[in-house]
């Protein structure tokens, strides 16, 4: 059970900041969608951009980094392997916004997402963020994070979509 | 309170009576789609069984269909094995509306399914693809979902929790100017919105110039609504579309014109006067970044392509055709045409549009996903420019991240493939 009146932050350091309407294409480029398998994507995480890809893979960027982003995160495709390609590395991505099929892929698969309208945060700030908000310590400005669909919580409550559906299947053949 | 078309679908398939945009739904699925991409929803699938003791079965084999289309024939080992794999499951699973790479029933899967005449009016269909909404224009709710959640759908039937989508109006009045299409009127929408402008919702088409606009070209609009963001895209069906799934989709059982209520909520709407508009194309790097052609008339091209689940269709072709017939493509420009479907290749070649395409220089491919995504057949050199009938020109789209793509109609593509550089079209003299 979670604690909405709990006072406990997530402590996080923003390791890189990406503009408005980073695509999929450039998330997870297409021409390694023949991978599937999640433990095999994070290798081909921002192929194109060589050095976020560079310091993902190498470790540079820490388990519980976060990547903030500006509005229409993951734009295009529905290819899965743009959220999963970032789970494997478990970031905490906080955009202004995201777009739907991405969303819910991340949502789906347990990607720690976060949409925040109005976040300002540069490389290197530390960030708290609580159920409603996140504040950035340096500049102790706090920024509304925008709850996500609330058609989802029953997954994200589930642990993701995999277990949720395996719960349903299970009792509804018992 | 009246509702949408998508919120009478929703609620058909829901078992209720009415739902309003927010309200969270489980609808039945009608049509589950996948491509190559299956294999990936196939490890999900057994994973979801994992521990349960009970058999992966899915739920229903005559409501899913696989279209291989994305890497055909396959451009490695790794593409060619998961190929194998999703064929294995097919045959296991008795799955129905299975489209191998073959001429006598592939292509890209946004055109097998409506010419095949599985998407009817009112149907909930869903796809690992985000271009699913293309099946819109058959007056169908049809979105796109990521692999896990087909999954799901493949072991429940349903698509679960989702929250009903308000809906946009968008209405189109007037007649098109000659040689200015559907493409130019969705990159033009899609200026107007952006990107994420109808980013959880529904865009709804009517208008005369919607009445008088054949099914192929309501799919280009419903193709790319999702390029503004849309759930999904909707052209109510009317009399073109029981003609479309007469006599091209040859489907003979009943058909269910679901429309509006006359109250229905709409929490926009969008007026076109079409007779004004002109040729669109949009520039690197952002589908929303559409311009009229005047400011970019003149941008040297290196790779020109026709084709894709948007503007491979026989009238595109056809189109193209048109416009190179007895003229020859500029040196320096390389020219492919990929075909939406086989049927449609077929066609093309009875009626000479191959002929005059090939005659002219361009290289007519295999149908399938082509170039569009980076994958095989046609990628970009460093610092090239493609101009092309595609959807998407994401940097790296085809292949190259050195490289820009621009979009636009099949009629503009024909008419700079000519001189080498963005172009406006003009009748070919020989007729």
């Amino acid at each position: 059970m979670s604690n909405d009146s709990a006072p406990l932050a997530i402590k996080t350091k923003v390791a890189y900041k990406l503009a408005d309407d980073i695509s999929t294409d450039v998330i997870y480029p297409g021409r390694f969608m023949a991978t599937v398998l999640p433990t095999e994507t994070p290798q081909f995480a921002f192929a194109d951009l060589p050095d976020l890809n560079k310091r993902l893979v190498s470790g540079n960027i820490p388990r519980g980094g976060a990547i903030v982003a500006g509005k229409n995160f993951g734009c295009g495709s529905s290819r899965e392997q743009a959220a999963s390609t970032l789970k494997g590395f478990g970031l905490v991505l906080i955009a202004r916004g995201f777009a739907r099929i991405f969303l819910q892929n991340a949502i789906n698969l347990g990607l720690r997402t976060i949409v925040c309208p109005d976040i300002a945060a540069d490389e290197g700030d530390e960030l708290a963020i609580y159920a409603d908000r996140v504040v950035n310590v340096a500049t102790k400005a706090s920024f509304v994070i925008t709850p996500l669909p609330r058609a989802r919580q029953s997954i994200i409550d589930a642990g993701g979509l995999i277990a949720y559906t395996r719960g349903r299947l299970v009792s509804s053949h018992t | 309170m009246g509702m949408t078309v998508a919120e009478k679908i929703l609620a058909r398939a829901s078992g209720r009576d009415s739902v309003a945009a927010g309200d969270v739904v489980e609808p039945h699925v009608d049509l589950a789609m996948s491509h190559e991409n299956a294999a990936l929803v196939i490890n999900q699938f057994r994973e979801i069984y994992d521990g349960t003791r009970l058999e992966p079965q899915v739920w229903d084999p005559e409501r899913i269909a696989i279209i291989f289309d994305h890497r055909v024939p396959a451009e490695g080992a790794k593409t060619a094995t998961n190929q194998k794999r999703i064929r294995e499951f097919v045959a296991k699973q008795g799955i129905a509306k299975f489209h191998d790479i073959r001429a006598d029933q592939g292509g890209i899967c946004h055109q097998i399914l409506p010419e095949s005449g599985y998407v009817l009016p009112g149907m909930v269909v869903v796809g690992t693809d985000s271009h699913t909404t293309t099946h819109g224009a058959l007056g169908a709710f049809a979105f796109g979902i990521g692999a896990t959640e087909m999954a799901s759908t493949w072991a429940l039937g349903t698509a679960l929790n989702v929250e009903v989508p308000a809906t946009i109006k968008v209405v189109l009045r007037g007649a098109l100017p000659e040689f200015v299409s559907a493409k130019d009127l969705i990159l033009h929408l899609i200026g107007r919105l952006s990107a994420e402008g109808a980013n959880f919702k529904v865009l709804e088409f009517h208008g005369d110039a919607i009445d008088n606009m054949p099914t192929s070209g309501r799919l280009v609009l419903c193709n790319m609504s999702v390029e503004a963001g849309a759930t999904a895209g909707i052209v109510p069906a009317d009399d073109q579309t029981v003609h479309y799934l007469r006599n091209v989709a040859n489907y003979h059982g009943g058909i269910d014109l679901v429309q509006p209520d006359p109250d229905a909520a709409y929490c926009e709407t969008i007026e076109i006067d079409c007779s004004q508009l002109t040729y669109q194309v949009a520039c690197p790097h952002t589908v929303d970044n559409v311009k009229t052609i005047d400011t970019v008339e003149g941008t040297k091209i290196d790779q020109i392509v026709v084709g894709s689940c948007t503007n491979g269709r026989a009238d595109d072709l056809a189109t193209a055709a048109s416009i190179l017939r007895g003229q020859r493509i500029a040196d320096g420009v390389r020219m492919l045409v990929f075909p939406a479907s086989w049927r449609i290749y077929k066609e093309s070649i009875a009626n000479g549009v191959i002929s005059d395409l090939v005659s002219a220089g361009a290289i007519v491919m295999n149908p399938g996903c082509g170039c569009c995504l980076g994958v095989h057949q046609g990628a970009l050199g460093d610092g090239e420019t493609a101009l092309s009938t595609t959807n998407r020109n994401f940097l790296g789209r085809m292949g190259n991240a050195k490289a820009q793509v621009y979009l636009c109609s099949p009629a503009v593509a024909a008419a700079s493939a000519l001189t080498g550089r963005i172009s406006r079209p003009q009748r070919s003299l020989e007729v």
